[in-house]
């Protein structure tokens, strides 16, 4: 048991490294939005995902509705469930129920991609290891964003704001790059994104953001449908 | 409303959808199309999440946009997330102090 559990934690680190600044901007962010740091903390730990806990801070921020809430979190997290069905075709048969419902809470793009790549079937140490060194990552970045936010000079923690948006543009743009079908997805997301800003201020951000990405969506799933075996491999 | 509801519903919502299909799910989704708007969905949300609120990031229009374009144009070429995201910051933060 104790041999998977380490074997976990290493694989865990540098998803722990990546997190760590990633979540240091959600920190920023959240605090500007008004959140005390220790909300901001009990949200990465409840949620662990970067774009879900950013559209839930903006709802708050903005005083959204629960519908608003649950509606952006099922539609921006509705990968996980693929991933989820994807991981559970590879789960060794010591993997019970009760540790199905725990490993749930750490299935994100990163612990998937790593867990998916591996050559054999995946037990419950193994998972822990990595989703228990990959959360105290994201939490304890949290966590060092949002104390940074308090004591930095305004004038650098406001240009702070910017850099978990920096980042969200460094996951998507190399593989548009490559890929012309995710650039047209990003493109068309952008422009619905921005109208929606532009001449229906009245929409929700949450509810203009799900929107925008769902028909940016389903517009580049119909012109460019892909291969099965790359919705599951090319998870990043 | 409280921050506590929010935080609860947010939560509850983004476990579930990890647990339901993990735990209970036995059968493969057979339907390209809807694989492919899976395939899609974490770019489109990224980008609409992106754009335009970076423009309004800084609390500094001019700031953020010189921002943005460090931030695209180092991610054009590939480099790590964290010298891109602080890259940006660094720009918008220089802009500042000259505006």
């Amino acid at each position: 048991m104790r041999k998977p559990f380490y074997r976990g934690m290493l694989h865990g680190f540098p998803i722990a490294l990546g997190y760590f600044s990633v979540s240091f901007g959600f920190g920023i962010v959240a605090v500007q939005s008004g959140l005390k740091a220790i909300e901001a903390v009990i949200i990465s730990l409840t949620n662990l995902t970067s774009a879900g806990q950013t559209m839930g801070v903006a709802i708050i921020a903005a005083g959204g509705t629960l519908l608003e809430m649950a509606a952006t979190q099922l539609v921006i997290n509705l990968r996980y469930a693929l991933m989820g069905i994807s991981l559970s075709q590879k789960l060794d048969k010591s993997f019970t129920t009760p540790h199905r419902l725990l490993a749930a809470y750490g299935i994100t793009d990163e612990i998937f991609a790593v867990a998916a790549a591996q050559d054999c079937k995946l037990v419950p140490a193994y998972m822990y290891g990595m989703i228990s060194v990959a959360a105290a990552g994201w939490v304890v970045g949290t966590l060092a964003g949002s104390v940074a936010n308090m004591l930095l000079p305004v004038s650098l923690t406001a240009a702070m704001g910017i850099m978990l948006y920096g980042m969200f543009v460094a996951i998507i743009i190399p593989p548009a790059k490559t890929d012309h079908r995710i650039l047209s997805a990003i493109v068309i997301a952008a422009i619905l994104s921005c109208a929606f800003k532009l001449w229906l201020p009245g929409v929700s951000v949450g509810f203009a953001i799900i929107i925008s990405a769902i028909a940016s969506s389903v517009i580049t799933a119909l012109l460019f449908p892909v291969d099965s075996e790359e919705t599951e491999e090319n998870k990043q | 409303m409280s921050i506590a509801i929010y935080i609860f519903v947010m939560a509850g919502i983004t476990y579930l959808i990890r647990m339901l299909p993990f735990a209970l799910f036995r059968k493969k989704i057979k339907s390209r199309f809807f694989k492919s708007v899976l395939y899609y969905i974490p770019y489109a949300v990224l980008s609409a999440m992106t754009f335009p609120s970076i423009f309004f990031s800084t609390g500094n229009t001019v700031t953020a946009v010189v921002g943005t374009v460090i931030a695209v144009v180092l991610a054009y070429f590939k480099l790590p997330l964290i010298v891109v995201s602080i890259s940006a910051c660094a720009a918008a933060f220089v802009t500042g102090l000259f505006l």
